[in-house]
């Protein structure tokens, strides 16, 4: 199924949930808001023509420009995207889902922005929402084990961030 | 005081032990690199296992967003540096699917047979170390003879035996010297009766059935659920393979090449060499199938490699070269995974019209492939452990990047 057709397979229960699509892409993507992402995923996994039931990877991507001056001329607001790959093994279509999250929640800086977690789904989601996590700062609501996984438990900041700064030491140990 | 009497009490209805939390790794051979496991047992059976990676973390994606595509060709050589060929083309090819490239077939053909020959080279290590792992010392040793000759091939095509750098976005640094194909058909030939042989020390070993059959069942389902892909996957009894169900991308390299795709399709395998049979005690999905289908996967690649060298042979032209260093990326994502020999590796690149990405992002088999060991243990002994994580094969500088 092509992605058009998705999305209009999308649109007619989650019409109110559904902000954008583009085709014309290289991996052609349906945006959806982040709210609603756990019951489309789950709408993606279970209906039999959709049958989305390999979630390949998770990515986040944080658009923010530190230099005051590239940033006037960024196309972009900042925020953080959700990147959703998905695939189906039985009718070999894939999908990229997308979701727009605020920099920081209710934009206080230090308050990470919280998503519903789609690692009921989809168990790969697991590990890669505790990537996300440490490398982004993304509060996925519903993962049960949401700990750092590559950085050290103690480790301050979200490496992955444009505006993260390398900590002078760790443990006494120089970092940079 | 009460010791006494503690042991009198004590009568053999009652000898319960503790349970004890042991940790094993990061610098535990059978762990396979810096794979650290916590497990929490009840005298020898494992009542929970906790992974904990990052030990070898380099920050591959950060750095990602720092270099230009072919400065971070290197760094992608050590993500899995067991198959760095594979890693390369992973990389070049979503580079080139953002650039809109296409190399030329003599490349295609070229990049496919050192691609096969690391995916042996890999299968090869995984299992002469799963030997290891088992107590079994000397297939090891034949293993690692064998791939120190494609390690040989290799330093005599690009000049390198681990981190290659060989394929590289817009075709490959060299073309083959002089008589290189011959010495791969060389390779190929004298190669061949070592599977036998280690299908004899291993696969028919009653010891290494003992140790492997019916340990560590992954369903089919659970494997789709974990995102397992490759030899994993397969085992599992799941057809699939970026090679042949792959974007067009990477599947055109495979086109017109006869090949199968190993998986268990009813309890049986394709049959056209002469196998070791499925022992009864197997079952799909289990340790001795992930490792089955890696032993069958080696003679699928030398079949590839030899299509292929007979495709290269017949094509002119060039083999591409390197794109411009400080080359501008076009606005836009592109995300394509291949099939490393792990399994599914895939690489996304966001460019914003810069030389340097926007973003880099890895996905990485291992990684999806660590996450279902406290699945596949629980409930096992101990000795189970390493017979287990041993048939994933994983590698970590893959999972922790």
């Amino acid at each position: 199924m092509i992605v058009q057709a998705i999305f209009d397979r999308l649109s007619g229960p989650f019409s109110s949930l559904m902000t954008g699509l583009n085709v014309e892409a290289l991996d052609p993507w349906i945006e959806i808001k982040a709210e609603g992402l756990p019951e489309i995923a789950r709408f993606l996994r279970d209906e039999p023509d959709l049958a989305f039931n390999y979630l390949h990877c998770i990515t986040a991507v944080d658009y923010f420009e530190p230099d005051a001056k590239k940033a006037a001329a960024a196309e972009w607001q900042p925020h953080v995207e959700l990147i959703y790959h998905l695939s189906s093994m039985t009718h070999r279509h894939r999908l990229v889902l997308k979701t727009k999250l605020p920099r920081w929640r209710n934009d206080i800086a230090g308050q990470l922005p919280e998503v519903p977690s789609v690692s009921s789904v989809w168990s790969t989601a697991e590990w890669h929402e505790r990537e996300v996590y440490d490398l982004m700062g993304v509060i996925f609501t519903g993962n049960n084990d949401l700990r750092r996984i590559l950085c050290p438990e103690d480790w301050v900041g979200h490496p992955l961030r444009k505006d993260y700064v390398m900590p002078e030491e760790y443990h006494g140990i120089r970092a940079r | 005081m009460d010791f006494e009497r503690g042991i009198r009490e004590a009568d053999e209805t009652d000898l319960r032990t503790d349970e004890l939390v042991i940790n094993m790794g990061p610098q535990h051979p059978s762990t396979h690199g810096v794979l650290r496991l916590v497990l929490r047992t009840d005298g020898e059976v494992v009542s929970e296992i906790v992974p904990h990676i990052g030990y070898l973390h380099r920050s591959a994606e950060k750095i990602g967003e720092n270099l230009s595509p072919r400065q971070f060709l290197p760094y992608s050589d050590r993500l899995d540096y067991l198959a760095a060929m594979n890693m390369n083309l992973g990389w070049a090819l979503t580079v080139e699917k953002l650039l809109g490239m296409e190399v030329s077939e003599k490349c295609r053909h070229l990049r496919t047979i050192v691609c096969e020959l690391d995916r042996i080279s890999s299968h090869l290590v995984a299992a002469g170390c799963y030997g290891l792992d088992l107590g079994s010392f000397t297939p090891f040793t034949w293993t690692f003879r064998e791939r120190e000759k494609i390690l040989n091939l290799f330093e005599a095509i690009c000049g390198a035996r681990l981190t290659y750098s060989y394929i590289t976005v817009g075709g490959v640094t060299a073309d083959a010297p002089p008589g290189w194909l011959k010495q791969v058909e060389e390779f190929l030939d004298e190669f061949t009766p070592v599977i036998d042989e280690l299908h004899a020390v291993l696969t028919s070993n009653s010891i290494f059935i003992q140790r492997t059959a019916g340990v560590g069942v992954l369903s089919p389902e659970k494997a789709v659920d974990y995102g397992c892909s490759g030899p994993v996957l397969r085992g599992s009894g799941v057809g699939w393979d970026m090679r042949r169900d792959g974007e067009p991308i990477y599947a055109r390299m495979y086109e017109g090449y006869k090949f199968e795709v190993i998986a268990s399709v009813n309890g049986s395998y394709p049959q056209d060499e002469k196998y070791p049979p499925v022992p009864v005690e197997a079952i799909v999905g289990d340790s001795w199938h992930r490792f089955y289908v890696r032993m069958l996967e080696v003679v699928q690649s030398m079949k590839i490699v030899r299509q292929a060298i007979e495709k290269y042979s017949q094509c002119g032209g060039d083999v591409g070269k390197p794109i411009a260093l400080k080359m501008k990326l076009p606005k836009g994502e592109s995300y394509l995974e291949t099939e490393a020999p792990k399994g599914q590796m895939g690489f996304m690149i966001i460019g914003d019209g810069t030389p340097v990405p926007w973003r880099v992002r890895i996905r990485s088999s291992s990684f999806c492939h660590a996450s279902v060991i406290p699945e596949l243990c629980r409930g096992l002994l101990i000795a189970d452990v390493p017979a287990i994580v041993g048939s994933l094969d994983v590698v970590l500088g893959e999972i922790d990047r």
